[in-house]
């Protein structure tokens, strides 16, 4: 399996996207704003096609535009009340644009497909040396201000009174957040985001209480879910989208008994 | 700093949220190791008041010291329990790494604790009785069991003053009565100074020296005795107001209604967030 070159490129694009999923994803689970990442991972849609319409890389416009709406994001995400709504209208003006950008380029419809859905087999060389890149910035800015990240996220009042500027962490957080999202679309497309970046931390979130552990089992349980969605699609010629968001639902869906037992 | 500077002093302060003054120049002195309860109706600026001693909130006149300087954001002194906490109840994460989190919170970097951090949050964690709650997630514990984490998060950094905001609410009577022993025996054994607010006085009887009680943009401070008298809360409630001394408890009553207990139904079902003029007007 590992003897083809696209087959060792969907391994290590999937496996950066992993870790990165999986750590940015455990936050944005525990700050509860995972309906923000799935808007986001919309307007990448947008900049996606965009990109292509004016000329530069789909992979680009997707970081440019996810980048530029969480940092909006951020600075709107005061009013905690109207979000849902506000990102709910953002999703589906990003997906209409998208659509137009489609229409007047219609040559590229099928690519269309592997946008929405991904398509990590068709990973280039290129493409994994850029996301190695996009994963280190990621992390290395998620790792500089994870410390008072967690405690804005934990106590947002306490925090700011301890001098912590929620907005601040809010908006750099977002764009992490785009980051990590604009990556991860690249693996299992924009609309299946949710895949890595949400079911593999909600599913550790429900087995350990510890942070430390937490954010490990996280990154592993993402790990074995798109690495193992990989090998799957490979000898049964189905897509890996398919094969990883089914593993990432099954996980978490095993590991909810324990959660309404715990509850009951 | 000298040992004997007031926790909070206000001089001739005004506060004003939203361009509604909810303190109009109001003086006080809360003195170092002193507990006092903080009363007074809805919107009476009980959260105001801490928000601006937290200094998030700037006086539009006047001036507020704390612990004999002016009050500044980022204060590392005071202690601060919020009372937003419904985020708490559905958290997956264990009391210690909540607790944890306060740990030099503020800095850049990981989130480790080192030596020193996991020996502040073990201390914390004892000081309040909440050892055994650490390893449990948040989501499986009670309210009353909440609270402790709440107050063991609100001692990290060793402060001199305490903050309680609403520590009492949508706890039963015998977890109100413990709360209150607790922040009381947190008080005299750290010798600090804690403002502790609350909806209604009977809770906090016997275990308070003075009551900070406010109303229509003014406060009275003073022992119980000399606040929670008619004329005196006639004049922050705007309104005639009878108090009534039964068994050792104190009514608090407008036209035959006890005021405080109205109130404290209203804020359970509400969640705290309604017109305060509204509760003089049905009293």
């Amino acid at each position: 399996m590992l003897d083809y070159d696209f087959m060792r490129h969907a391994f290590a694009a999937a496996g950066i996207v992993a870790v990165v999923g999986g750590l940015v994803g455990y936050f944005l689970v525990l700050r509860a704003q995972t309906f923000a990442g799935h808007a986001l991972a919309h307007v990448g849609f947008t900049g996606a096609t965009g990109a292509v319409l004016v000329g530069i890389s789909p992979l680009a416009g997707l970081v440019l535009l996810t980048v530029a709406a969480g940092i909006g994001m951020g600075f709107l995400g005061e009013r905690l009340a109207e979000r849902d709504v506000a990102i709910g209208i953002v999703l589906a003006f990003s997906l209409g644009l998208g659509l137009l950008f489609l229409h007047f380029f219609t040559a590229y419809a099928a690519q269309a497909t592997a946008l929405l859905f991904g398509n990590v087999l068709a990973v280039s060389g290129w493409t994994v040396w850029t996301l190695l890149g996009l994963g280190i910035v990621t992390i290395a800015g998620l790792a500089v201000i994870s410390r008072p990240l967690l405690f804005a996220s934990l106590q947002p009042e306490l925090a700011e009174a301890k001098g912590v500027s929620l907005r601040l962490y809010g908006v750099l957080f977002l764009a992490l957040v785009a980051l990590a999202t604009a990556e991860c679309a690249e693996i299992v497309g924009v609309l299946l985001v949710f895949a890595l970046m949400v079911g593999p931390p909600a599913t550790a979130q429900g087995l350990t209480s510890k942070l430390g552990s937490g954010l490990l089992l996280s990154v592993l349980i993402a790990l074995a879910e798109a690495w193992l969605g990989i090998t799957l699609a490979y000898y049964t010629d189905w897509p890996s989208s398919f094969w990883i968001t089914t593993l990432s639902a099954a996980a978490y869906l095993a590991t909810r008994p324990k959660i309404s037992f715990a509850r009951a | 700093m000298s040992e004997a500077a007031d926790a909070i002093a206000f001089e001739n302060v005004t506060l004003a949220l939203g361009g509604r003054a909810v303190l109009a120049g109001v003086s006080f002195a809360i003195r170092a190791r002193e507990f006092v309860g903080m009363l007074g109706p809805n919107g009476a600026g009980k959260t105001t008041l801490m928000r601006a001693v937290l200094g998030l909130l700037r006086p539009q006149n006047g001036v507020i010291r704390v612990l004999g300087r002016p009050s500044t954001h980022g204060n590392p002194a005071i202690g601060y329990m919020p009372q937003i906490r419904s985020r708490v109840a559905g958290l997956r994460l264990s009391g210690w790494d909540f607790v944890a989190a306060t740990w030099r919170g503020h800095r850049l970097g990981l989130p480790h604790l080192g030596r020193d951090g996991r020996r502040e949050v073990a201390w914390a964690l004892e000081m309040v009785g909440a050892q055994d709650l650490a390893h449990r997630p948040l989501a499986e514990t009670s309210g009353g069991e909440q609270q402790r984490l709440l107050l063991a998060q609100a001692l990290i950094g060793r402060p001199r003053l305490l903050l309680l905001d609403e520590p009492l609410i949508s706890l039963d009577p015998h977890r109100q009565r413990e709360v209150v022993a607790l922040a009381r025996s947190l008080q005299t054994e750290l010798g600090i100074a804690v403002l502790f607010s609350a909806h209604e006085i009977n809770p906090l009887l016997g275990a308070i020296d003075r009551v900070l009680y406010l109303g229509q943009g003014q406060a009275a401070l003073g022992t119980v005795d000399e606040v929670i008298t008619g004329p005196v809360l006639s004049r922050l409630y705007g309104a005639p107001i009878e108090v009534v001394r039964l068994g050792g408890r104190i009514f608090v009553m407008s036209d035959g209604h006890d005021m405080e207990r109205d109130m404290h139904r209203h804020d359970t079902a509400h969640a705290g967030c309604h017109d305060p003029s509204h509760e003089i007007h049905h009293a």
